[in-house]
């Protein structure tokens, strides 16, 4: 049967036809949804991790333990994982590993653009890219063959345009893993096959595994060389390009006619094959999308390739870029005539993401924007607490940057006032260790953690903040305030985010005295629970537009067509359709011109 | 069978994403190649977000090449305007009636295209404009969530499938307790394309 299938769920079904049997990752875009679909698998345990490297480990050891296993992670989360990975390709494994991760080329929702096939050449471990869903299904199980034959982890590297892009799939059986399938490590199930010498990397043992590393490199290169998903497709022998991924189908887009190889295992390439296309064609570029990657493996062959002499090294790799790079370097003629084409007007409203009416952080960034506080920020839906009309935040990097951020602050004597934002996912990823590391060191300072009781951003996952797990059971649930008070914070509070002037209070309160505070602000996610009571209204009478419920960003508070008389300013409204009545803009409305209709009744 | 490339334009929350699975899917059943491609926002609502959806013997980008969109299906008014120069001159806009207004223009920090302005647009950059009343229609079947299945009911008018294999997929991807309302929505959004074309005149000033 065909079907229509996203990247991310056709790598989910790739897990379940090719026998994974355990699935662990954090979620991030463009990454999310593969875990979300094996969820539906009850044949695999699946879970969300606390960060990306519990689950890289958590995935090691059910390969040790002989289950074929999957880590799923956006480029970013490559990082905390990558301690974890790295033993892995000294360990192996009795089972095949699997490391997904999805890259943003166009930074559509990243903090950074980092290619991550620099990594497959970091640890020294193959890495594969598909160029559409039924490459990402079937380059699952090529990647827990390839897996299980080397006796290492292997990447299987998409980005967004994979992931989030949909195309036709063959869908098959699932196929219980034979165990005959893995001469290398047989393990019979359940029982761990031990040997301490391969997986416990401490320096003496690991010493002598370092040259089967370097050794199984060439190895891979000479498997590489007769794998059929590497492959040359002939034609005008004039232009040879070298491609791998999404941008193979934009390349044979733009040049129907030249000539390809079309490499699936991008790391190593296999020298043979890759001088048998170069020798068959009188020029060789190579086409990929951010760093040169394919391109530093062929010039190092001796083959004259050009890539990135005309191609950019940043941004998506679009066909049109494509297009008109090809052009711009005489390897596509222009076109005859510039086609017509319609232009929109001018000076369109721009349509950015914002917080959604009745959201929980509102108050935290009104309000800071307020105290003029610096504002070591985070990672989530928070972020938008940078942009206008709060520009609140001034430093945001990484998960769980901030406390660490905002300890810094304290070691280097900063004069200003300043906090640090931190949502409850990502304190739990990475925000309890220099949460600590505070205690410890004797540092000042406030920490908020925005308790949505969810991972919004990405979709409203669990953390154990949460009591249900991805798989649906009842989970662990750990009380944030409880837990900083244990981690020895003697100043917690929990405050209701809805509740604006205590969110003021206990901010200034927390900010002048000297010590370490962290105040918990409580609100759930409007996708989590929300009690939608009758929309508020204002009171066109008492409005004399001072325009203060305008800075709390509320997409339901809109600048009406009447203007007050004496002061010429624009009177609030309210959109009904939008409104929650969070209550927000009532407690901050000076002229108590905000109402719920039933009070104006009473 | 002509290919065929749609550019779905909307709001986040409005519902994109499940109408390019289904228009994908259609495809698919209608025995065309097809990719698609979603630009998501993050998950708060009322970001812009933009599906691209091709149908055709061998469709190899997901990415429809710039300027050569056939049809431009837009949830909303401005998020039409924006991409009008994705269209070919011979492309059809199928347009939602509503207007959302980003938080740039009800805080008063930038203006929103007037009606005139808009109606002169639309009508400029393509031969065929339909403005469809999705939200409307929506509220008089009690339950505006349907704007998405009605606005593919409107655009079945535009090609050659059946609208039985439109009915089936559809049936097939929303959950099932609201099959019937969404098949239902479908037939009104398919009888609402006639009345909806854009010729001369301006839009009218009703619009939300």
């Amino acid at each position: 049967m065909r079907v229509m299938l996203s990247g991310n769920e056709a790598i989910a079904r790739g897990a379940y036809e090719y026998g994974v049997e355990v699935a662990m990752g954090y979620p991030g875009t463009p990454s999310s949804e593969i875990l979300e679909n094996v969820a539906r698998y009850r044949e695999i345990y699946s879970e969300w991790s606390i960060n990306e490297k519990v689950a890289m480990d958590g995935v090691m050891g059910a390969a040790y333990a002989g289950k074929r296993a999957m880590f799923t992670t956006k480029q970013v989360g490559m990082n905390v994982a990558s301690d974890s990975f790295l033993y892995g390709v000294y360990t192996g494994a009795n089972a095949g590993v699997l490391i997904v991760t999805a890259d943003d080329p166009g930074m559509f929702s990243s903090q950074n653009e980092q290619d991550n096939r620099h990594y497959a050449r970091l640890a020294k471990m193959p890495i594969i890219e598909p160029a559409d869903s039924q490459e990402a299904k079937d380059f699952v199980g090529l990647a827990l063959n390839l897996s299980e034959q080397f006796d290492e982890p292997v990447i299987l590297r998409t980005v967004m345009r994979i992931a989030h892009s949909a195309s036709p799939v063959e869908l098959g059986e699932r196929r219980a893993p034979s165990r005959a399938d893995r001469p290398a490590a047989a393990s019979e199930a359940g029982r761990m096959k031990r040997d301490p010498h391969k997986f416990v990397a401490t320096a003496v043992w690991a010493r002598g595994r370092r040259p089967l590393i370097e050794a199984r490199i060439a190895t891979v290169a000479e498997y590489a060389e007769t794998l059929p998903e590497n492959r040359i497709e002939w034609g005008d022998r004039g232009l040879g390009i070298i491609t791998s991924g999404v941008v193979y189908h934009y390349s044979r887009e733009v040049f129907p006619s030249a000539s390809f190889l079309k490499l699936a295992l991008t790391w190593p390439i296999p020298p043979r094959l890759v001088r048998e296309f170069a020798a068959g064609v009188e020029r060789v570029i190579v086409i990929e999308e951010l760093d040169p990657f394919i391109e530093e493996q062929v010039r190092l062959l001796g083959i004259p390739a050009a890539g990135k002499s005309i191609f950019p090294s940043y941004g998506e790799l679009l066909p049109a870029t494509i297009e008109r790079c090809a052009i711009a370097a005489g390897l596509l003629p222009a076109h005859p005539g510039a086609v017509k084409r319609s232009v929109p007007p001018a000076d369109l409203p721009a349509r950015s993401p914002i917080l959604c009416p009745g959201c929980p952080h509102r108050s935290t960034f009104y309000t800071l924007n307020k105290l003029k506080y610096v504002v070591a920020g985070d990672i989530g839906c928070y972020n938008l607490g940078a942009l206008p009309p709060f520009d609140a935040t001034d430093t945001m990097g990484a998960m769980g940057a901030s406390i660490g951020v905002a300890h810094g602050f304290h070691a280097a004597g900063l004069a200003d006032r300043s906090v640090a934002v931190i949502g409850d996912g990502t304190f739990f990823h990475s925000g309890m260790a220099p949460l600590l590391n505070m205690v410890h060191n004797n540092s000042k300072g406030t920490i908020v953690i925005l308790d949505n009781r969810t991972t919004a951003m990405t979709g409203h996952q669990d953390h154990p903040g949460v009591a249900q797990t991805l798989a649906g059971a009842e989970g662990g649930q750990v009380n944030i305030a409880d837990l900083c008070r244990a981690m020895g914070v003697k100043d917690v509070r929990v405050v209701d985010a809805f509740d604006m002037e205590a969110v003021q209070r206990n901010l200034k309160e927390t900010v002048a005295c000297d010590g370490l505070s962290v105040i918990v602000m409580d609100g759930p996610c409007v996708f989590v629970e929300l009690e939608r009571k009758a929309p508020f209204e204002v009171d066109a009478d008492l409005c004399n537009g001072c325009t203060l419920c305008f800075r709390l960003g509320c997409p339901a508070i809109f600048r009406a067509d009447e203007l007050d008389a004496r002061t010429g300013r624009p009177k609030a409204g309210i959109d009904p359709v939008l409104c929650v009545s969070c209550d927000m803009c009532r407690q901050i409305c000076p002229r108590k011109a905000i109402f719920m209709p039933t009070q104006a009744m009473n | 069978m002509k290919s065929c490339n749609f550019l779905i334009t909307g709001v986040g929350g409005q519902g994109t994403v499940v109408a390019s699975d289904i228009l994908a899917a259609v495809g698919l059943a209608a025995g065309y190649d097809v990719k698609k491609s979603d630009v998501l926002g993050l998950a708060v609502r009322g970001g812009a977000v933009i599906s691209h959806i091709r149908w055709g013997d061998v469709v190899r980008s997901p990415i429809v090449p710039e300027g050569k969109v056939d049809v431009l299906l837009a949830f909303e008014i401005l998020e039409a305007l924006r991409w009008l120069d994705q269209l070919r001159p011979e492309g059809t806009i199928l347009v939602n009636r509503q207007r959302i207004y980003p938080v740039t223009v009800s805080s008063g920090l930038a203006s929103y295209p007037t009606i005139e302005e808009s109606s002169a647009a639309l009508r400029k950059a393509a031969q065929n404009v339909y403005l469809a009343p999705g939200l409307e229609i929506g509220q008089e079947l009690g339950n505006t969530r349907v704007l998405n299945v009605v606005l593919l009911g409107a655009l079945s008018g535009l090609t050659e499938i059946s609208p039985e294999t439109w009915v089936d997929v559809i049936a097939k991807r929303v959950p099932p307790k609201v099959v019937e309302l969404n098949v239902l929505a479908f037939w009104r959004g398919r009888q609402a394309l006639a009345g909806s074309r854009l010729a001369g005149e301006t839009m009218a000033e009703d619009v939300r």
